[in-house]
Formats: structure tokens, sequence, C-alpha cells
């Protein structure tokens, strides 16, 4: 290989990871804009202009009441609903890589079609279901809303997490004579554990954050996107910010936790293997 | 044990997964009201019956019987679930979509093979269709060049940073969707940083030639839409393609480079293919729920960037013209479903799902 050729595929290396990096600004420029005007002091009711900084915004994160009301109903449905979606979704999961039976491929696809339905479509047709038998719309629908696109991402992001799990380990546990009940809880339940939880915390982050599902099945109820919505018409008040900074926190530190106790936990797994 | 209940034994997968598609119907044809009356209330015994007499199989029948029904036992509360509120409202959408209000007086629409309200979705809202599927697609086509690169450099140069790159990739998606719009109204806003750059630099006229600015305004254009749109499904592209990039053996590039191919060339020929699962399951992530989306056009764009999405909201819940509403999304369905079933042609792929 001459120098020159050796020059140039440097260039190109060079110009992949800058747009590598440059997309990876593009990905934060929105979430640098909402940390920094959740401290900005807004001249009128919109927080669209830079206008001088400021804590108060911080000071009072809950002066806004609709907002806070709002965000208290949010994480009310998303509680709920990801508890109902996960244990439906997790025997879902644990069904179809525990188990080979018939109709397994009629059931993936299944789960597949609300993943890749539009929301609107999804939204709009639960809504027509309950408006034609006279259902009302509140709470309860938009749980039973949630809970069907949740269902589905629990099912299929857990599965693909479990898909590579020994279940000759459960066998083994089975053959020490544990009954099959206790050989489950004690053995596969802990080990699966992790990527249920991983599972749970997506889809409640699903849940709080839908909107066009919500919009068609909430009725009278409003949820904190859907406050959003409604006010970012009339006003735009900075704690939107202030609190969409709290929840990017929350997450973030969860994520963060997660990563370290599963890093600790492979070491030492791999700690005891290398022992052993 | 008497005869019947040793065959019925015999085959309990057939039993399970009888009882499985039984209830599934059964719930659909409750909730959807295909049958009514006495006949609901006989089929609802019927389903009972059911229930009972396969929770007493797996009682009375062995350790082999209870391991083959398990599965269904199982998947049967999620996929009734699903069958109640995803299969049955599609088909309630699909019997308001042919129903019309009799008469003016008329509280709700009544089924009546009314099949105007498909004529009135395809001549009046054709703008709005043709828009929502040119904005999806120039959006997935530009998350697939900005996405593919991001993705290739966590893949192969990430090391040992790779985990963290990725979530670093998904951290932006913990904010809501509505404030991270409302974010890019800020950063577009004719005040905006944006704005007094591309003045700065007097690039505006090539903005205005590119048809991205539109009288020296980024938001409320087009581009502003279909930029949002970019910007909201881009995860949906690069955690596909990073998972079939991730999966290549690079001693596969080295013997490619090792037969005196270039670098090009061996993307090309072996990393490009190989990544072909990924490129495929993104573009259906983006597309999608980006043709089906009306908050970045509402936010971002202008009456005169009106999606399908948001038309079929206003029907919905504005005009209440609920079997209009249903129409337009049956269209909408079926057109993404014919050009997924079209693409997956195109792309030659028989094991990607």
């Amino acid at each position: 290989m001459t120098a020159a050729h050796d020059k140039k595929q440097k260039w190109g290396r060079g110009v992949i990871n800058g747009v590598a990096a440059a997309t990876m600004l593009y990905l934060f420029a929105p979430i640098v804009v909402i940390v920094v005007f959740s401290f900005n002091n807004p001249k009128g009711k919109f927080n669209i202009v830079w206008n001088g900084f400021t804590l108060k915004n911080w000071a009072h994160p809950f002066s806004q009441p609709e907002l806070t009301d709002a965000l208290v109903v949010s994480l009310k449905v998303a509680f709920i609903s990801t508890l109902i979606a996960t244990l439906l979704g997790t025997c879902i999961a644990l069904a179809l890589s525990r188990y080979k039976f018939k109709g397994s491929g009629a059931v993936n696809l299944f789960l597949v079609l609300p993943l890749t339905s539009p929301e609107v479509v999804l939204g709009s047709s639960l809504a027509t279901l309950f408006l034609s038998r006279g259902v009302s719309f509140g709470m309860v629908t938009v749980i039973i809303a949630h809970v069907m696109f949740q269902v589905s991402f629990v099912a299929v992001t857990l599965r693909a997490r479990i898909r590579g799990f020994d279940w000759s380990l459960e066998q083994a546990a089975l053959d020490l004579g544990a009954s099959p009940r206790r050989a489950f809880w004690k053995v596969t339940f802990p080990l699966i554990l992790p990527g249920i939880l991983a599972a749970a915390l997506l889809s409640f982050a699903l849940s709080i954050d839908d909107f066009i599902i919500t919009f068609f099945n909430a009725g009278s109820l409003v949820t904190f996107p859907l406050q959003i919505f409604g006010a970012s018409r009339v006003a735009i008040p900075a704690q939107i910010n202030v609190l969409a900074t709290m929840l990017l926190m929350g997450s973030i530190s969860i994520m963060v936790g997660g990563l370290i106790i599963e890093s600790r936990r492979n070491r030492l797994n791999n700690g005891s293997e290398a022992k052993g | 044990m008497s005869k019947p209940t040793k065959r019925f034994a015999s085959r309990p997968e057939w039993v399970g997964l009888g009882v499985m598609v039984l209830l599934a119907v059964g719930v659909v044809a409750l909730a959807a009201e295909w049958v009514t009356g006495a006949t609901a209330i006989g089929l609802l015994a019927v389903l009972i019956v059911a229930v009972v007499a396969i929770i007493w199989t797996a009682i009375m029948g062995g350790l082999e019987t209870r391991r083959a029904l398990a599965p269904y036992g199982l998947l049967k509360p999620g996929i009734l679930w699903l069958s109640l509120f995803f299969l049955a409202p599609l088909w309630a959408m699909f019997e308001m979509s042919l129903s019309s209000k009799k008469s003016r007086f008329d509280f709700f629409p009544k089924f009546s093979w009314d099949w105007s309200n498909y004529g009135k979705a395809l001549t009046d809202f054709a703008p709005q269709f043709e828009r929502s599927f040119i904005y999806a697609a120039i959006a997935t086509l530009l998350t697939l060049i900005i996405g593919y690169p991001l993705a290739y450099v966590i893949a192969f140069r990430g090391g040992k940073y790779r985990t963290t790159l990725l979530g670093l990739v998904a951290v932006p998606f913990f904010t809501s969707y509505l404030i991270r719009t409302l974010a890019w109204q800020n950063l577009l806003a004719d005040s905006g940083p944006f704005v007094s750059i591309l003045k700065t630099v007097k690039l505006e006229n090539v903005m205005e030639w590119l048809h991205i600015m539109d009288n020296g305004r980024l938001i409320n254009t087009p581009a502003a839409v279909i930029g949002g749109l970019t910007y909201n499904f881009l995860p949906f592209m690069i955690l596909p393609i990073y998972v079939s990039l991730e999966k290549i053996d690079v001693r596969l590039v080295d013997a490619s480079m090792d037969l005196y191919t270039t670098a090009t060339g061996a993307f090309r020929r072996v990393v490009l293919p190989l990544s072909m699962p990924g490129i495929f399951a993104g573009s259906l992530l983006v597309f999608i729920p980006a043709a089906g989306d009306f908050v970045n056009a509402k936010f971002l764009g202008s009456p005169e960037t009106t999606m399908i999405g948001s038309s079929i909201q206003d029907q919905f819940l504005v005009q209440l013209n609920y079997p209009l509403a249903a129409a337009m999304s049956f269209v909408l369905m079926a057109v993404i479903t014919a050009s997924v079933l079209i693409y997956a042609k195109f792309m030659g792929t028989e094991d990607l799902a």
C-alpha cells in the first residue's frame, strides 16, 4: 500500500468520526436548550426568547399547579400501566423463549403488529371502540391504551434480552430435586430480573411520554404531555423546562445506576469464574 | 381415566392452542359485537367453560400435559388484552369507516356500507396524505444518512465506551417528546441561533435556493417539519443499525482486505450487506411513526405543512366526523402496509423478521 493510499484512508476515517460527532451534537442540541431555558427569565408568557439568567424557576418548580397535577396524573398512569404490562409482557416473553410450541410464529407476528402501526391508528381505533360501546373516557381508558402498546414492547424487548438464557440451569435445579415452582423463583427469575426491570423502565418512560394515543382516549383527563400541548398555545412557562430537566436527571441517574450495578455484577461473576 | 380424556391429553398442545384461539376470537366477537343478546351470553358461557376445562386438564393431566399447556397459559392474558384492545378496535374502526348518519338528528353514525367516506378521505385529503408520505420518506432517508456513521463509529471504534456512547444516544429521548420539539421551536425561531448564524455567514440565499429557508424563516417551513421528524426518530434508526453492525465478525473485514479490496470495497461488499437487516428494521421504525405523526407539523410547521395524522385527529376530536376519521386511518394503514411489503420485497429480505 502506498503512502497516498494510507493518507486517504486516514482522511476518510476522520470524516466519518467527524460526522458521528456532529450527529451526537445534533442529538443534544435541544437538550441543551431545554436545560438552559430552565434558567431563563422570560419576558411574556412564552419561554422562547432568552431574556436573562434567573434561579427563580428552580426555586419554585411546582408553582404551576396545572402542570404539577398533570405530572402526578402521568406518573400514576405510568405506574399502574407499567405494572400490568410488565406482568403480561413477561409472561409472553417467557412463553416465547422458554418453550417450543405450535403457533409461536403467529404470536410473534401478532406482537409486532401494534409496534408497527402508526399511533394515530392505534389511538383513534381504540377510541372508536370505546365510543361505540359507550365507555366513558378517563384514567381507565388511558391505562388500557398504554398497557396495549406497552405489552408488546415489554414482550419484544425482554424476549430479545433473554434469548441467550441458559435454560439448563433450571433443569439442573429440577434434577437436584427442586419443585418446578421453586426452580423458577430461585434460579430463573433472579437471573432474568434485570431484563424485566430494564423493559419495565423503558415502558414506563414510553407511558409518561405518550401523547398521540393518549390524546384520543383521555376525555377530560390531563396528562403531562397533554397539558404541555394544550398550554403551548397560550403560554409556555419556564417550569415546563424545570420539570423536564428533573425528569431527565431522574432517568439518567436510574440508567447510570443500572449500568453500574450490571457491570459490578458482571465483574463479580467473572471473578468467581476465574477463581473456580 | 376415560377414553376421550386420554385422547384429549395425548395432544395437549392442540388443546392449548385451540382454547387460546377460541378465547381470542371470542373476545373480539364480544367486543366488536359480532354477536349480541342471547348469543353473546351463550358465547361468554362457552368461553368460561373452555377456561375451566383447560385449567381442569392441566390439574388432572401429568407433568407432560402441564408442560405442553404452560406456554399457552402464559400467553393467554397478554394475547387476550391485545385481542380486546388492538384487534377489536380495528374491527370497530372498519365498521365505523362504512357508517353514516342517516339523518341530521342521529347522534351516532350507523353501519350502512357507506363507501363514500373512503372517497372523501382520498379526494379531500390527498395533499395531506401525499405530504405525510413524502415527509416521512425524506426523514427516513436523512436518519439513515446521519445515523449510519454514528452507529458505525460506536460499533467499530467505540471500544470499551460502546455502552456509554449508546446510552448517550438514548439520553435525549428521556425528555418529553413534546418538550424536545418545543426546544426545536426555540432553535429555529426567527430570533433563534440558527437564523442569526445563517445571516452572519450570509448563507440565506443558498438556504432559500435549497428550499430550506422561506422568506428568511426557518420555522414554519416543510424543512423544519422534516427536520423535526428526522430528529425525533433518529434513535430508532441508530439502534437497529448498531445491533446489526455489532454482530459483524471483524475478521470478515480483515479477510476482504487481505484479498486486496480497498476500505471502501470492504465496506460496500462486506459491512453494508451485513447491516441490511438493521437498515430495514430502522427504516420501518422511522417511516411508520413519522408518516402518522402530527406533533412536528403542528409545532414546527404551518397550515401548508399539515400532515394526515393532524387531519385524522381534527376529524375525530374536533369535527366529530368519526366515519371519515376511521376511513382516513384505514387508508393510512393500508398505504403503510403496502409500502412495507414492497420495501421488504425490494430489499429481498426473507430472514429479517
